[in-house]
């Protein structure tokens, strides 16, 4: 289909950008512009007016903090930097996983997590990351600047916190040596999203699961985070019967009706196979040698 | 490359009898329209700019079934950049024909009008109601949301089963049951008999879902009306432009077909779905001569989605009767075949004759009876898709093999080899009316078993059930009818049109040779294979030979390229012409060698005195002395071509085995495709790397029936897989590697020994995959599962959940 008529602008600096969006009410950032376009071409978004920052300068950088406990990434950094970055891999692999795992090489080269992240795709894999992180998002205003949690972000489909005169600049992971995650996906067979994505992230001391965190993209109609799960798994043994336990609670946090449904799959067969990939995904990260 | 050739095959009377032997039939050469096409130089429809041009949209209707009440376009035609606003009315009032003709008549075929855009009810979501036409495409799409359009909603139907059996309004009311047609093949009596008498009965109820063919080029015209002359030019997204030509001129428009020239450039697939005459082309052509401006329209994806015809959507009752040893003794089978809310020109013969015919598929069955009934619905018209009707009926017949080797506890394979029609029973005439022209089935059965290790796996297979694992062997025996000939047949069994080829062979007064052919490319590699097929009868190189397709100026007869018939058909033409150029040149060489022609020997496009080899003239030199007319025999004219009408005296039979090995996780419906090996006889192979794409090509889609497709309706009657992200197509990265392979047995009444191949894979792989996920899910006691087998249906199957 053909989009609606819009303008476009390109951006020197973010705030241009914020200059730009506050002009043209109900206008959309776009940076590599992959969630977005094709939701034009179908008539599902028709926004006036389209900001380009994708060529802004300073945002796409991928570094720890001093004190390496905190983890930074620009918003304009490619999915394809941070699938390729050592130190994503090493600090939180499971957004490695995530954006290695997302759409094709094309849209790795040029999405950007800032973008994937305010666009609120909940079929998209960077928010099960994110979340199982527990992560957040630095947001520039015209005014002022704001941080805001993973846990408040989506809000539902195509839907943030992300205001509409905000930019995401970047998001920061808090980090800890003695922690493994990781990501695992099913894949839409049609669209290449995630038909179930599932983050986990384990603080262990080898033996014992001390904090967890666990997270779901694709089969619910908002990314979010699996606290029964979590708790199944916190202050047990690393063992098989706590795995099968705490795999066992996928379903039942996720709220009635939220489980997404479609020609491929039924809502019942995504809460089967959250079930199958929590369980999948915490043998992915933990080294069970009994 | 698959692996060399195990040609063993039978001595062939009809082998390409280029003496010369150019040495390039049968050889891997590539093709040389791929750096145009690859590069982004090749022309399509959408490339081609007219002076003066203007674009077309056409508003379609969003309801599956309502009368029209009325239609305001006075919004839409006062926009900035519209030129014109036209309804079903305007194209009533002018006075051309206005019907889409159905090119297939059936014993008590129901025929209901089908106009270019409807004016009283609207019949399926997207029948055309409006065209806009703009300066801009982007003007014309946004003038169709201005026009208002009041329905008055009519009770829908979309299930072919369910619009006879069903109490609802008819989609026409000439046909108050919704039936087209009640076909009926095979002999009834024979075959309730053969069920009375066989030791066992199995039985399987299926679907085979609608398919939605997208080519990657959606369909596109542009249309040029010149007043002065009054002809019309028309560009268009073609698999068959004289045909296209023929319909327009009889059905549509009625201009003489002297005053329309159809000329189809690239196309980029078709898949069967660019055969037809649809509406849209037709209010292309109109529009610009009501307008004497050119008119083009660029259909976007989702109009192709609702408009090109769809394939298949049959459902069918299959009942095999068996003897304990194996011995299959009949076959009976009910289809309800979905036609969509028009007939297509082909949509009729596609469930009855191409459909029924192969229900013996290899087998040696002794009675064979099928009725189908065809059933209108609120949907878009089906029509063929590669395999048309062939593809859907060795579904059927391999399926019921599976069952009732099931039923007997006797191993599918043995189960099938038991059956098989054995070679020296050629030429075979089956219960279901065809006579097939040659076989070697066990041999490429065997072949294909052979790359697995059969009896090795099957006993892996055993061991792993024992760890829950489950791996499943699929088998797909086939065999189809290629090439749609002879007229003279197709005509007894209802065709309104012939089944012949044409083909002009020229030498051009250099020596350099120009073909021209009535088939139209969409991707085959015409060009090159039909290149190899006249180099090799003239002695020269494919360097020499230039292909002309698409354009019936220029071409002045053709048939197209439809039902894997260009290689046979058209080949067969240009191999035919070619020969008779050839003749025509040996008979001048004689003359100028002062010798006879039988004491002349042709090799390497060189004419040689037997027993004086220094005596000799090259091809390209008589072409000059022919085009001189200096020096010719007696009486001859001058000049140095030929015309071939080819009229093949039967169909042709390509077959072959394919095999699948799939691992299915049972806690989640996954499926692993592990193996996949296609063994192909195709008769004489013209270039085995275009066979070996073929087969990749049609492996993909058979996988892509049989495991991701499917069009859905919802309960409103519109389309819910209307887009790339809800209708599942395969990716490349959801396929194996596929093994391919070939057994050459040739046809022995092609004039160049080939079958065709260019549907064979789809008809074999959908089977085949449908094979090994239910061998796999044998330990749960699954018999069947209808496609698409996505991963959500298998699961429910191990569940016990069918």
């Amino acid at each position: 289909m053909y989009t609606n008529d819009f303008e476009y602008y390109r951006a020197d600096s973010v705030d241009d950008a914020l200059t730009l969006l506050s002009d043209h009410a109900g206008a959309e950032l776009v940076a590599g512009a992959h969630g977005l376009l094709p939701r034009m071409k179908t008539g599902d978004e028709s926004p006036p007016a389209l900001v380009d920052i994708g060529q802004l300068r300073g945002l796409d950088m991928i570094e720890e903090d001093d004190d390496g406990t905190d983890l930074s990434i620009g918003a304009l950094a490619t999915h394809a930097e941070i699938a390729d970055s050592e130190t994503v891999r090493q600090r939180a692999s499971v957004l490695a996983d995530a954006a290695a795992e997302l759409g094709d090489p094309q849209v790795r080269n040029g999405g950007t997590i800032g973008g994937n992240l305010a666009h609120g795709d909940a079929r998209s894999d960077p928010p099960a990351a994110l979340l199982a992180l527990d992560g957040s998002l630095e947001v520039r205003g015209l005014d002022d600047k704001r941080t805001i949690d993973a846990t408040d972000l989506f809000e539902g489909p195509f839907e943030t916190a992300v205001a509409d005169d905000e930019i995401v600049t970047g998001i920061r992971i808090p980090t800890i040596d003695d922690a493994v995650s990781g990501y695992r996906k099913r894949r839409d067979p049609l669209s290449g999203y995630a038909l179930v994505g599932v983050g986990v992230w384990l603080r262990t001391d080898g033996e014992t699961i001390e904090e967890a965190r666990v997270a779901v993209t694709g089969a619910t109609t908002t990314p979010a985070r699996l606290p029964a799960v979590e708790d199944e798994l916190e202050g047990e043994a690393i063992t098989e019967d706590t795995i099968t336990a705490a795999s066992a609670k996928a379903g039942i946090t996720v709220d009635d009706g939220a489980f997404v449904s479609d020609v491929q799959a039924s809502a019942e067969y995504r809460e089967h196979l959250l079930t199958i990939d929590t369980e999948r995904a915490l043998y992915d990260v933990i080294d069970i040698s009994q | 490359m698959s692996d060399a050739d195990t040609n063993e095959a039978t001595e062939s009377a009809t082998e390409p009898d280029g003496d010369g032997s150019g040495g390039t039939f049968g050889s891997a050469i590539k093709r040389g329209e791929d750096v145009p096409l690859l590069t982004g130089d090749g022309e399509y429809t959408d490339d081609i700019s007219l002076r003066g041009m203007t674009h077309l949209a056409i508003c379609r209707s969003d309801h599956a079934h309502a009368r029209i009440e009325s239609i305001d376009t006075s919004d839409a035609a006062a926009m900035d950049g519209v030129i014109a606003v036209y309804t079903g009315e305007d194209v009533v009032e002018s006075g051309v024909p206005n019907t889409i003709p159905t090119a297939w008549d059936l014993p008590g075929l129901v025929q209901p009008q089908y106009r270019m855009l409807a004016t009283d009810k609207v019949r399926y979501e997207g029948t055309g109601i409006a065209a806009v036409i703009a300066e801009t495409p982007h003007a014309a799409h946004d003038a169709l949301e201005r026009i208002t359009v009041e329905y008055e909603p009519l009770e829908h139907v979309t299930d072919p089963v369910e619009a006879v059996e069903r109490d609802v309004p008819p989609v026409h009311d000439e046909a108050a049951d919704n039936v087209a047609f009640d076909f009926e093949l095979g002999e009834v009596d024979a075959t309730d008999e053969a069920f009375a008498d066989a030791d066992r009965v199995a039985s399987v109820d299926l679907r085979q879902p609608r398919i939605i063919p997208n080519a990657m080029e959606p369909r596109a015209a542009l249309a040029d009306w010149e007043n002065a002359t009054g002809k019309l030019r028309l560009w268009m997204t073609s698999q068959n432009p004289h045909l296209h030509r023929m319909l327009l001129s009889a059905g549509t428009l009625g201009l003489p077909e002297n005053k329309i020239q159809v000329i189809a450039p690239e196309v980029g697939g078709g898949f069967g779905s660019k055969i037809y005459h649809y509406p849209d082309e037709a209010v292309t052509a109109w529009c610009s001569m009501q307008l004497g401006r050119p008119v083009k329209w660029q259909a976007t994806r989702s109009e192709s989605y609702l408009t090109d015809c769809h394939g298949r959507d049959h459902v069918t009752t299959g009942e095999i009767a068996l003897d304990d040893d194996g011995t299959i003794r009949g076959v009976r089978v009910e289809t309800h075949a979905g036609l969509g809310a028009q007939l297509s020109q082909f949509g009729t013969a596609t469930p009855s004759y191409l459909y029924t015919t192969v229900l013996s598929g290899q087998y040696t069955i002794p009675a064979i009876h099928c009725r189908v009934i065809g059933a209108f619905t609120n949907t878009t018209p089906v029509d063929a898709y590669r395999g048309a009707g062939r593809a859907e009926g060795i579904y059927v017949i391999e399926r019921l093999v599976d069952v009732g080797a099931r039923e007997l506890g006797i191993d599918p394979a043995e189960l099938r080899r038991r059956n098989l029609v054995p070679p020296d029973e050629f030429p075979y005439e089956s219960a279901a009316a065809l006579v097939y022209d040659s076989g070697e089935y066990e041999r490429a059965m065997d072949l294909a078993l052979d790359h697995i290790d059969y009896d090795e796996l099957r006993e892996r297979q055993r061991e792993l059930r024992d760890e829950d694992r489950y791996i499943g062997i699929g088998i797909g025996n086939f065999v189809e009818s290629a090439g749609l000939s002879p007229s003279g047949l197709a005509g007894d069994l209802g065709a309104q049109a012939g089944g012949w080829e044409s083909s002009i062979v020229r030498f051009d007064s250099t020596g350099s040779v120009t073909v021209l052919a009535g088939t139209a490319d969409q991707g085959q590699g015409h060009r090159t294979t039909y290149a190899q097929i006249a180099a090799e009868e003239l002695g020269l190189s494919v360097d020499d030979v230039d292909v002309v397709e698409g354009d019936t100026d220029r071409i002045p007869q053709g048939m197209g390229t439809y039902g894997s018939r260009s290689a046979s058909v058209g080949g067969g033409s240009i191999a035919r012409g070619a020969r008779e150029v050839r003749e025509k040149a040996r008979r001048i060489a004689a003359h100028q060698l002062e010798t006879s022609v039988d004491d002349l020997e042709f090799e390497d496009g060189e004419f040689r005195v037997t027993g004086a080899p220094d005596r000799s003239l090259h091809i390209q030199t008589i072409a000059h002395e022919a085009y001189l007319g200096h020096d010719l025999p007696e009486g001859m004219d001058p000049g140095l071509e030929e015309t071939n009408f080819y009229d093949p005296e039967n169909f042709t039979y390509p077959f072959g085995t394919h095999v699948a090995v799939v691992e299915v996780d049972p806690e989640t419906g996954e499926i692993e495709i592990e193996r996949y090996i296609a063994v192909d006889d195709c008769g004489e192979i013209i270039n085995p790397m275009i066979v070996e794409g073929q087969v990749h090509g049609g492996i993909a889609q058979g996988i892509g029936a049989a495991l991701y497709e499917g069009a859905v309706y919802d309960d409103n009657g519109h389309l819910q897989t209307r887009r790339m992200d809800e209708y599942a197509v395969p990716h490349s990265t959801q396929l194996p590697e596929f093994k391919t392979d070939n057994t050459v047995t040739p046809s022995p009444h092609n004039p160049i020994g080939v079958k065709g191949v260019g549907e064979s894979a789809t008809i074999a792989a959908t089977p085949t995959m449908v094979s090994a996920v239910v061998d796999a899910l044998e330990p749960f006691g699954v018999d069947h599962l209808d496609m698409p087998l996505t991963p959500e249906s298998v699961w429910r199957a191990t569940e016990g959940d069918q």
